[in-house]
């Protein structure tokens, strides 16, 4: 039920409103200058004596310096199409291996492939091509690759996945270290595309895809990296990941989205951590946009709007007036204005 | 009929200013819990200018300069004030019933101005080409990718989330702020809930200015 006293009944004017209650004086300008004078004097202080996180950024060169074997493996998965990236689902792929739904609520899969990423054109076959014209033996390891069947690139990819997860594989100066095999010219592409992580040149391929000059969106860059060690590795050591309030976190001993608190608890708790644990996310959105909704609603909602009556907060809140009010007074006292 | 003269006379109407700025304010409103709106608005403002500062000097200016880096120090401080001053303002309103009297639309635009400040927070957050910033749009992509809403609010697009951070949500937050503080001001404070024990007259006595603030 609705009490009109509680949200519709609307009072002319604040003036007429007040009448019966102690007025004072009142400088709203005065106030608004020393609050905000009071506030920059903080912020500038915290400001010097704490600064501000800045852990600079992950490069394709850092994560395949980091790690060049863990590199060629993950190259490797893109172009084969075992990378999850590859069955991933809306907005990148066709897939559906991280697609989420609840029964038939499926907003992922409605909204389609926006953002179209082909990892094995766009993560190596692409960047291939244009080292590959100033490189000749790799343009012909591309014109091979690229005159054979899918049942041959299978081969080929397949042998070469085995031959780097053996244990005495490895990049040495550059050059992959495997067991001798049937791989074909995929070997020849992956030494190629390792070296252009190793210097640097794959961070410029992947930024200027599509032939663009400027370049302001990153999907396929940040995609890249996604799976490296080295961001798995730092996200970690500064508490990031999702299993350790990773959202809530900041990098260094600042704080982070401390306001996001609710949101990240949820990824901590059951059922988002097991039954859930397939559609968490969408569970997880879905959850906040209830609860975003019945905090705005909390003037219609019975029980809720209650809430403040019963544990009577603002005794405390409105405690010098409380003391006025109640305090007895000698009959005859006259009355408010 | 002339539009000038009639949006005058509306807005005089509508708007007077004796309740815009007002120089008289109930007793009750002397409580340190009010100031908690105002630190909000004032870290909003600091939020602007030093973002304005920021801007000014490039995306990347703040990584290779000591002064861009306290300019963002400046950004991220004004920043974690205006969500604690928020925060601690919407429940103090909550556990004042602010809503009572006609305020609904007072709480609502209130709550959304909280609501629309996390994105705006957001889109900044993985607008500072850093770690950071890599971090948080790969982890964040999965829940929006969830609701379907990656292809229209791509995280790992800077351009895009540059562009919602520095004009578009601004913008949706001033409005819903300026509204918030039109709605405070022209229905004015809530009266405090009524007394446990009703006082031996029936009202407050009348009570002199208690001095300027």
């Amino acid at each position: 039920m609705m009490e009109p006293s509680q949200t519709t009944r609307e009072e002319p004017r604040p003036q007429t409103y007040y009448r019966g209650y102690p007025m004072i004086e009142s400088d709203l300008i005065k106030e608004i200058f020393f609050t905000t004078l009071a506030v920059l004097v903080l912020v500038v202080a915290l400001a010097l004596v704490f600064s501000s996180p800045d852990e600079g950024g992950v490069t394709i060169q850092r994560t395949a310096q980091d790690d060049p074997l863990a590199f060629a493996q993950s190259t490797l998965s893109y172009l084969d199409g075992s990378a999850d990236l590859t069955s991933y689902g809306p907005p990148y792929t066709n897939g559906t291996g991280a697609v989420q739904s609840i029964g038939f609520f499926s907003p992922q899969t409605w909204a389609g492939v926006a953002l179209p990423v082909d990892p094995a054109r766009d993560f190596v076959l692409h960047p291939l091509q244009v080292a590959a014209q100033v490189n000749a033996p790799l343009a012909s390891a591309l014109t091979l690759y690229e005159g054979a069947s899918a049942a041959q690139h299978q081969t080929w990819t397949s042998n070469l996945t085995q031959a780097l997860a053996a244990p005495d594989a490895g990049v040495v100066n550059g050059a992959i270290q495997v067991a001798p095999g049937d791989y074909g010219p995929v070997l020849t592409m992956l030494t190629a595309e390792t070296n252009l992580g190793l210097s640097g040149a794959l961070d410029g391929l992947l930024g200027a895809d599509e032939g663009k000059f400027f370049q302001v969106d990153y999907t396929h860059v940040l995609l890249f990296v996604s799976t490296s060690e080295t961001m798995d590795t730092l996200a970690t050591n500064f508490n990031l990941q999702g299993n350790q309030w990773g959202v809530m976190n900041e990098t260094g001993n600042w704080p982070g989205q401390a306001w996001l608190w609710l949101y990240t608890s949820l990824y901590q708790v059951p059922p988002f951590t097991g039954s859930w644990a397939a559609f968490a996310d969408l569970a997880a959105v879905l959850t906040m946009g209830a609860l975003s909704l019945i905090l705005l609603l909390v003037p219609w909602l019975p029980g809720l709007r209650n809430i403040p009556r019963l544990v009577r907060v603002y005794r405390l809140i409105w405690r010098a007036h409380y003391r006025r009010v109640e305090t007895p007074r000698a009959p005859g006292a006259s009355s408010a204005q | 009929m002339n539009w000038t003269l009639r949006t005058r006379r509306t807005l005089t109407k509508r708007f007077p200013a004796d309740q815009l700025l007002p120089d008289r304010l109930p007793a009750y409103v002397r409580s340190s819990v009010y100031l908690l709106g105002m630190i909000t608005v004032a870290a909003l403002a600091l939020l602007f200018l030093s973002g304005i500062i920021l801007i000014l000097g490039g995306i990347q200016w703040w990584h290779t300069s000591s002064t861009g880096h306290f300019f963002n120090s400046l950004h991220f401080w004004s920043m974690q004030i205006f969500f604690l001053s928020m925060v601690l303002h919407l429940w103090a309103q909550f556990f004042m019933g602010a809503w009572r009297d006609g305020r609904a639309w007072t709480w609502v635009t209130g709550v959304l101005a909280f609501l629309v400040s996390i994105p705006a927070a957001f889109t900044g957050y993985v607008s500072q080409t850093n770690f950071d910033a890599q971090w948080i749009a790969l982890s964040a992509k999965d829940a929006f990718n969830s609701a379907g809403l990656g292809g229209v609010f791509n995280v790992l697009n800077l351009g895009q989330m540059l562009g919602l951070h520095i004009l578009f949500f601004p913008l949706i937050v001033s409005l819903l702020v300026g509204g918030h503080l039109l709605q405070v001001r022209m229905r004015g404070v809530v009266h405090p809930y009524p007394p446990d024990e009703p006082p031996v007259v029936a009202r407050p006595r009348p009570e002199r200015a208690e001095g300027g603030q």
